[in-house]
């Protein structure tokens, strides 16, 4: 499946019909962002980098967190995917996901599904295939307070699907995270500085891990960081 | 003979006259495609002009004569000329991919081509986006014999959107996020406002009818935040044309943008219309026009004080003004008045019905109306040879019960694809719009204009010819092209498939083809036909206007018919630059016929 879509990508690259689109490229950090938190800052980003046609999009997506205190990730996932529309508003994804955080590295298929639900919401669901699977479900959505201005909530959960004690998964025990983002386009909108706090949450088998380690069950960030879009 | 010499703000203060003599017989041009700066006042660009200039080269050419047009491309990319509206063999036209390779870095390419017609028409690069980067010029054809109006002056009016992101650009942002350049979307403060005037249930349900169907009512304008320019200027910068109080003054209105339908209008003076597209019509006075991108309008006016008039332009979504002045000396200017309030869509522009109050719209089946533009999904036949209605997305997925009134065309006969039998309990009774307003907007639609000063709106139904180019005769056939798009994902489409998974539409030489515009989409479509003539169904019979340039307004259906008189290949497509790059563009091949050169002499000699 993936040798067929890298071939479709070459082709779509290399077939100039005499009117070729021009392939599209771009590059979206959702958020570049520090959670600050006393004592316990982190560094974290989202990143999406893109280049296809309409029919075919392979992205980078790059979310991590780290530890300034600790000087070390706390999250690393690096994933490669190609995006195919399947419907006007939703796209489908299949790609590989690397994650290297602190602990052991680990590897997973992807499947997913995105695109923009009625209503405006972003929303956004992965699953991660591996012997220790898990899955996620993102939310979004642009409140308009003016053009330039907007307050944007935000809600992820992750569904550990097995354990996987050793990365802090409890089989069935979710993250939760909850945002809130007032954001500024101050150029453009390549450049939109944001402030907004941060509230993450781990309940169940991932909670009682957590405690073990002798780490909270939750955590509230302020953060200050940007959009970047070019 | 060089054209880069072009006079610049001369003696007559045009900035733009390159007046060229030579022999009745053939006329040589020069033209250098450059790469330069462009100053637009609030920022300065760099970008593409003819001859060195940000001030658009005026070719002027004579009927009759053949043209002999040098083009030097001094980029260091590929470029073309395309001749915007000018009657002349395929492989002249300057459409890269269709009718020649285009010119390579370093080339001078020569064109070519006898005139065969008169009137003011334009030029403009077809190579990637370098007519929106500013690779655009115009055309002013002097006629064999005297034109039937008088003027004691002549100026071009050249307008255009300059933006400050490259085209290419703006077409991947639009491509990454489609509302990338949206500053008019409605907000908090829009939503509050609307609730204190009409509750907030009311207010509620009609953001989530919007918010069903993921589409917005702002969405006039895909690209905001440019300056407009009329011959290369800024509206500070004020382009002046002279005059001596009581001339008369023939502007030559032509619109080079990229993105933005302007509407005209000059405070204080009535414009008459003598010309569109490049031929004469019956005159008609107005207060104000809307020339869609890619028109032309000829307008003569009078202004009888020693005073300052102001050519104002404004677009259509109201994001910006341009301003020029007709004034008896340089230096003069009145004040720019404050934009209008901008419009919003309707439901009318959906290619549903208003006269639905908010309360009906809360009452409608959201769920079908969320595939509503999808139609780049649905099934769809490539619709070159489809003859008669049939059902579009629209019909086959709305609840139709909500709708309470239909669409009429322009001879006030009703849409065949509305006349089925869900809509027969509807109710007639309150149609607002239904035999007032302009026939080539939808009743109720938000984006049917009204002049400034209250007065005469220019309508396409005030368009007649003078002289028909053709003798009236029933169509051979119809072509429905539906004009269909997925804003999201901005694709760009006809019939639902975009010009790479297209086949050519294929006409048969000596045939008359009736084409059939339904515009799917919110977005005003000005649909250009390269090599022959559109002649407008205006409900006029024999003196429906030929134009080159037709513009379908959101959820309307508007009929061109086109006499097949030009063997060869030709380009088809939207002149919204960024919905061309994105699909809504077909090429058009004519059969049969002699071959393309005699054919066109033929015409030239033998007519």
């Amino acid at each position: 499946m993936m040798r067929h879509a890298m071939a479709a990508l070459a082709l779509a690259l290399s077939a100039a019909p005499a009117f070729a689109e021009p392939l599209v490229w771009g590059v979206r950090f959702d958020r570049l962002e520090r959670r600050v938190k006393d004592g316990s800052d982190l560094l974290a980003w989202s990143l999406d980098a893109s280049v296809g046609s309409d029919e075919l999009e392979f992205v980078w997506r790059s979310e991590a967190e780290y530890d300034l205190k600790a000087d070390a990730f706390e999250r690393l996932r690096n994933q490669a995917r190609l995006q195919v529309p399947i419907s006007a508003f939703f796209d489908a994804a299949a790609g590989v996901m690397i994650s290297t955080p602190r602990g052991p590295d680990r590897a997973y298929g992807v499947l997913g599904v995105q695109g923009l639900a009625p209503q405006w919401f972003e929303v956004n669901a992965e699953l991660f295939a591996s012997d220790r699977p898990f899955a996620r479900f993102e939310a979004e959505y642009e409140g308009l307070l003016t053009n330039r201005l907007t307050l944007e909530p935000a809600l992820e959960l992750e569904l550990p699907l097995a354990d996987d004690e050793s990365v802090g998964f409890g089989a069935w025990g979710p993250r939760l995270e909850i945002g809130a983002r007032l954001r500024y386009d101050l150029v453009d909108r390549l450049f939109s500085p944001h402030v907004g706090l941060h509230y993450e949450r781990v309940f169940g088998r991932t909670a009682d891990l957590r405690a073990e380690d002798g780490e909270a069950r939750d955590a509230l960030f302020f953060v200050i960081g940007a959009r970047l879009m070019f | 003979m060089l054209l880069a010499g072009t006079l610049r703000a001369g003696a007559l203060g045009l900035g733009l006259a390159a007046t060229l003599s030579g022999a009745a017989a053939a006329g040589t041009y020069d033209i250098t495609v450059d790469r330069i700066a462009i100053d637009a006042g609030k920022f300065v660009k760099n970008g593409i002009g003819y001859n060195g200039s940000q001030t658009p080269t005026v070719l002027r050419l004579k009927e009759g004569e053949e043209a002999v047009i040098r083009v030097t491309n001094n980029l260091s990319e590929s470029t073309s000329i395309h001749w915007h509206g000018l009657i002349l063999p395929f492989d002249q036209d300057g459409v890269p991919g269709i009718s020649f390779p285009g010119i390579a870095p370093g080339e001078t390419f020569v064109y070519r081509f006898p005139i065969r017609q008169a009137g003011t028409y334009w030029f403009h690069s077809h190579s990637g986006f370098q007519e929106p980067d500013g690779a655009f010029g115009a055309i002013v054809i002097e006629p064999r014999a005297r034109e039937p109006y008088r003027y004691d002056r002549d100026y071009v009016v050249q307008l255009t959107d300059k933006h400050p992101h490259s085209g290419g650009r703006v077409f991947r942002n639009l491509k990454m996020m489609p509302d990338y350049y949206n500053r008019k979307q409605r907000t908090l403060l829009d939503f509050l406002s609307d609730a204190a005037e009409r509750g907030v249930g009311a207010t509620l349900a009609e953001r989530a009818m919007w918010g069903a169907m993921r589409m917005m009512p702002t969405d006039i304008e895909d690209v905001q935040g440019y300056v407009p320019m009329i011959n290369g200027r800024s509206p500070e910068a004020n382009w002046t044309g002279l005059f001596e109080p009581g001339e008369r003054v023939r502007l030559r209105l032509i619109n080079s943008s990229a993105m933005t339908y302007y509407d005209v209008r000059i405070p204080g003076l009535k414009m008459t219309v003598v010309q569109a597209d490049g031929n004469d019509v019956q005159p008609v006075t107005v207060d104000e026009l809307r020339i869609a991108v890619a028109e032309t309008y000829d307008v003569i006016v009078r202004p009888t004080e020693a005073k300052a008039y102001s050519i104002l332009a404004e677009s259509m979504g109201r994001t910006a003004m341009a301003r020029g002045t007709l004034a008896p000396r340089e230096g003069m200017a009145e004040e720019i008045p404050p934009l209008r309030e901008p419009p919003l869509l309707t439901m009318a522009d959906m290619g549903m019905m208003e006269g639905m109050d908010h309360g009906d719209m809360a009452g409608m089946d959201h769920g079908a109306m969320a595939g509503a533009r999808n139609t780049d999904t649905l099934s769809e036949s490539d619709g070159d040879e489809i003859i008669g209605g049939h059902p579009t997305p629209m019909d086959a997925e709305m609840d139709h019960s909500a709708m309470s009134g239909s669409h009429t065309m322009p001879d006030g006969s009703q849409m065949s694809g509305m006349d089925h039998g869900s809509m027969g309990g509807m109710d007639h009774s309150s149609m607002p719009g239904m035999g007032g307003g302009d026939p080539f907007y939808a009743p109720g639609s938000g984006l049917i204009p009204e002049a400034a000063n209250g007065g005469k709106f220019l309508s396409y139904a005030d368009l007649k010819a003078r002289k028909p180019l053709y003798p009236d005769r029933e169509a051979t056939r119809e072509i429905e092209l539906r004009l269909t798009g997925n804003m999201e994902r901005y694709i760009w489409s006809i019939n639902g498939v975009k010009y790479e998974d297209a086949e050519p539409i294929r006409l048969r030489y000596g045939e008359r083809v009736r084409f059939k515009f339904v515009n799917e989409t919110m977005m005003s479509h000005p649909m250009h036909l390269h090599g022959m003539w559109s002649i407008l169904d205006t409900g006029s019979g024999a003196l429906d206007p030929a134009k080159h340039t037709v513009s379908v307004a959101p959820g309307t259906t508007v009929y061109m018919e086109t006499e097949v008189d030009a063997p060869g290949e030709w380009a088809f497509h939207c002149h919204l630059s960024y919905h061309m790059a994105a699909g809504m563009f077909r090429k058009v091949v004519v059969e049969g016929g002699p071959t393309a050169r005699a054919a066109f002499l033929d015409a030239v000699h033998g007519g």
